[in-house]
């Protein structure tokens, strides 16, 4: 059903009744597993009529429903959608691959849960990218829906395929399925995208897909990956990426949501029946980062820090909880130690839900000692079992390569406080991989965690203390200081973590003591070959698909092998893309992208790094020119307000 | 301590609801329904709520029971509104009383179940019932957890019938206008192990070779005791509302059905 060449009036362009396909499901749901995460029906869910609304956005977590449900950027953009009147927003997750299977037998359709409506009918199908191991799950998706999987192949008939999330500022791996995508956050820019679409439908749709995707692109604020050429030099490294028309913008830029207190989602949190890998109402506390972690792309793109205040943050946790009925309440942000006043949130809290069976958590792995004040606060009537610091390097020259200013000493002195307080377990997070590194560095990991052990088993007077370490794979990622690096090469990382491994068994004294959690090095060079990878990689990712890889961010489901088959039908070679360090001129398939960061200050930053130099953060310190504020028309946010919070009326 | 004894159905789409779901979905009902539960002591305190014989994944009901130990006395109907009313559709609660003496689990004997099966040839059905209900025991093999393991499918089943027109309860299972389906109904006795619906579907495909062409649609309607002089399954929460009635002054226990 692709468009047909003659023109169609707009009153005569009407679609086939939409129906739900939920009888044609549920003869499939005995079948599978955990069927009620197909169903829907979730507690504050909504399902608005379909004749009545003129936009339609399906709304997909490339995840299982399990992980996808908890996402936070989707369920603020799903209320925030059908709020608006004429506006509907439904959701939709990967299907495991019983029930695929079923629906390809029983020619089911890619379905959203809450009205089980085919995906196809919507004008939007929205994807949050957390991370790159999404992309084959879309592909299944588009190809349930029957949508053509490459953009240039899809007709009027067909969805605008819109891509978000962290992974979203470098699409280019993507770029041939995607119609378009969007950087940074979603709020202001989905209720303005509704709007393009409502009008030029209610124009008649004038100018047909292609119109609707200039319209879209001339704001600069929205990518349309087809307008843009990329050029290649002979060697391979990309020449140019231009627009191929008048009007394009040779930049599109990222969106930054200003004074959170004015977004207070969720309001109605999704309570699902099934259970999810977060069953707690979570709350923002604040957005951004710029502790300046190198390695970190979330901080690097998320600038500046904008923080929610404590009123808002109390408001939003009390109707949180009574509209749910969650027993958890997380107070999220990239570190959430940080906000201005967090004290006073957590006391407040703290006070307010004494005696509530409430529980309070808050991620964050600062290593100081305010940071087990705030955990002592949150668990005041419940067990202390642990508490995460991440030093993330293993010795004090890496950790400043990375820019994360933590001594030994301070980890010592936080360590010995916790455990002196009645905390038993301390969990430890690194990184492997990481640039510069040496085995020297890795091995030191196991020095650490032992004077851990030593420093704890003083302090508790108990030999009864345990400590964790956890490490992940360094992955370079875009728009961040190590955009250029070399990233490390599996067997590399895979020596060094034996090594550690060997290093924390040898030991009689300590070895029960401490628990060692890894993975293997192959997973984070597929990943690094996704995150930096420009268009050519496209055809990696649907040899794979086509190979049968789903779920890519699941080890049972994951395989190396098939990857580097498909990388290899495609003439790609993956160590280009993931060992090779970059000149500083080379053209990198993002920067056309605009994530507000000044690409000489990242250069400069990549530079520092090698050489040990360190950044303070720009909250307390003067401003450094990354580059986002003067160039995204934004500042920093923070408080405090002075303000508390105060008991609640009815509890 | 008050107790409250809650029958809830599970309807439709949510008979796809695991025991774990509904228990979930049920302690965060509580809480925004802001009723006082009462905990258990210690590190990680449990609401304290507990559950009769819950039907399994996939099986709607119309005759769920749970009961709620509160701190503070509370009044059974304005619970079974605001219970209802933090639950999902489909998660319904249809009655709730005050707890008379005597566990709620002893009185619920027997099951009345209604199977759906689409497709299926009547007359089939029909003879496979006769057949069924005629032999003196019938051996079927379940796959319980600890492996295989045959029982006897026939003494639990005191009725078992396939009414004839029958449309099937309202809202419980898929209900494809249109389509032709037989109806059986059944009571089943609770025993152990436990004789459930696909058991006697299977103790018809062993005596009669009778097999539905599409998985059946079951629901469970009733549970209670047996009242032996008319063969009848009686409301299990009759005797908590006669004892409450009688024993003290307050509004609890008028009930409405409906
Ligand atoms: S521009 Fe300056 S103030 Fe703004 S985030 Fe960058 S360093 Fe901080």
């Amino acid at each position: 059903m692709t468009s047909t060449g003659h023109v169609m009036g707009p009153a005569s362009v009407g679609r086939m009744p939409v129906e739900s396909i939920f009888p044609r499901l549920e003869a499939l749901l005995p079948k599978v597993q955990k069927p009620i995460q197909y169903v829907g029906g979730e507690l504050n869910s909504t399902v608005k009529d379909w004749d009545t609304t003129d936009v339609r956005w399906a709304l997909m977590y490339p995840d299982a429903y399990e992980v996808g449900l908890p996402n936070q950027g989707v369920a603020i953009l799903y209320e925030i959608l059908n709020e608006l009147p004429a506006t509907l927003a439904e959701r939709t997750y990967a299907v495991w691959p019983d029930l695929e299977a079923l629906m390809r037998a029983e020619g089911v359709p890619q379905f959203t849960v809450d009205a089980h409506r085919p995906v196809r009918a919507f004008d939007v199908l929205g994807l949050s990218f957390s991370t790159e191991l999404g992309y084959t799950n879309m592909l299944t998706a588009l190809d349930l829906a029957g949508i053509p999987l490459l953009a240039a192949d899809r007709g009027e008939d067909d969805p605008i395929v819109l891509a978000g999330g962290h992974a979203a500022f470098n699409p280019e791996p993507v770029a041939e399925f995607l119609d378009a995508a969007v950087l940074g956050d979603g709020e202001q820019i989905a209720i303005a995208i509704s709007e393009v679409i409502r009008e030029w439908k209610s124009e008649g749709k004038p100018g047909g897909r292609d119109e609707l995707l200039m319209r879209l692109a001339e704001s600069g604020g929205v990518y349309i990956p087809k307008f843009y050429d990329v050029d290649y030099h002979p060697d391979g490294r990309i020449k140019r990426v231009a627009p191929n028309r008048a009007d394009v913008p040779w930049r599109v830029h990222k969106h930054t949501v200003m004074d959170l207190d004015e977004w207070p989602y969720p309001k109605k949190p999704l309570v699902p029946l099934a259970e999810t890998v977060h069953e707690r109402f979570s709350v923002e506390i604040f957005r951004g980062c710029t502790r300046g972690c190198r390695f970190c792309q979330a901080g690097m793109i998320t600038r500046p820090v904008r923080e929610r205040s404590i009123t808002t943050i109390g408001a939003m946790v009390e109707n949180g909880i009574k509209e749910s009925g969650f027993n958890e309440v997380g107070l999220l942000s990239l570190s959430s130690a940080d906000h201005s006043e967090i004290g006073e949130v957590a006391k407040g809290l703290a006070d307010q839900y004494e005696g509530t069976n409430t529980s309070l958590s808050l991620p964050s792995t600062r290593v100081d000692a305010f940071n087990i004040d705030l955990a002592n606060e949150f668990s005041r009537n419940g067990r202390r079992s642990g508490l995460t610091f991440a030093p993330e390097g293993g010795s004090e020259r890496l950790r400043k390569v990375i820019n994360k200013m933590v001594t030994e000493e301070d980890l010592i002195r936080t360590v010995t406080a916790a455990y002196s307080q009645g905390w038993r377990q301390v969990k430890l997070y690194f990184m492997c991989g990481l640039p510069t590194e040496t085995d020297e560095d890795v091995l030191g990991i196991a020095d650490l965690a032992k004077k851990v052990i030593k420093a704890g088993r003083e302090a508790s007077g108990s030999r009864d203390i345990r400590c964790t370490v956890s490490i992940g794979g360094f992955v370079p990622k875009p728009h961040t200081p190590f955009q250029w690096a070399g990233q490390a090469d599996h067997e590399t990382v895979d020596r060094r973590l034996k090594a550690l491994r060997e290093s924390f068994r040898s030991d009689r004294e300590y070895s029960r003591a401490i628990g060692f959690r890894y993975h293997d090095g192959k997973p984070s060079i597929v990943e690094g070959m996704l995150s930096r990878g420009d268009r050519r990689i496209g055809a990696v990712i649907r040899n794979v698909w086509e190979d049968g890889a789903r779920f890519d961010g699941w080890s049972e489901h994951f395989s190396y092998e098939r990857w580097m088959a498909a990388a290899a039908k495609a003439g790609v070679d993956v160590d280009w893309y993931t060992v090779r360090e970059r000149e500083e001129n080379e053209v990198l398939p993002w920067d056309h992208l605009d994530a507000g960061l000044d690409r000489e200050w990242l250069w400069q930053d990549w530079q520092e790094a090698v050489n040990g130099g360190e950044v303070e953060d720009c909250r307390w310190t003067p401003c450094y020119d990354c580059g986002v504020c003067p160039t995204m028309g934004t500042e920093i946010q923070i408080g405090p307000t002075g303000k508390k919070l105060l008991p609640l009326t009815v509890v | 301590m008050q107790r409250l004894r809650v029958r809830y159905a599970k309807r439709g789409r949510l008979r796809f609801t695991s025991h774990r779901d509904i228990s979930r979905a049920v302690e965060r009902a509580v809480r925004r329904a802001d009723i006082p539960v009462a905990y258990s002591a210690g590190f990680s305190p449990h609401p304290k709520i507990s559950y009769a014989g819950a039907a399994p994944t996939g099986v709607a009901s119309e005759a769920e029971y749970l009961e709620i130990g509160v701190t503070t006395p509370c009044d059974p109907q304005q619970v079974r509104t605001d219970l209802d009313g933090s639950l999902p559709p489909g998660l319904d609660v249809l009655d709730v009383v005050e707890a008379g003496p005597g566990a709620l689990a002893d009185r619920l004997e027997v099951s009345e179940w209604e199977v759906r099966l689409r497709d299926a040839d009547r007359d089939l059905a029909v003879t496979a019932v006769e057949k069924f209900l005629a032999a003196g025991t019938v051996e079927v093999e379940r796959l319980m957890k600890k492996g295989p393991r045959r029982f006897d499918a026939r003494e639990a089943v005191l009725r078992l019938t396939v009414p004839e027109g029958a449309e099937g309860t309202e809202g419980t299972a898929a209900q494809v206008a249109g389509q032709s389906c037989v109806i059986l109904r059944m009571v089943v006795r609770h025993m152990t192990p436990a004789v459930r619906p696909d058991d006697v579907l299977t103790g018809l495909r062993l005596v009669a070779d009778f097999a539905p062409p599409v998985p059946p649609e079951v629901t469970r309607l009733a549970q209670g005791p047996l009242d032996d002089s008319t063969g009848a399954l009686a409301d299990p929460l009759d005797l908590d509302r006669e004892t409450t009635r009688g024993g003290e002054a307050g509004p609890a226990g008028e009930h409405d059905v409906g």
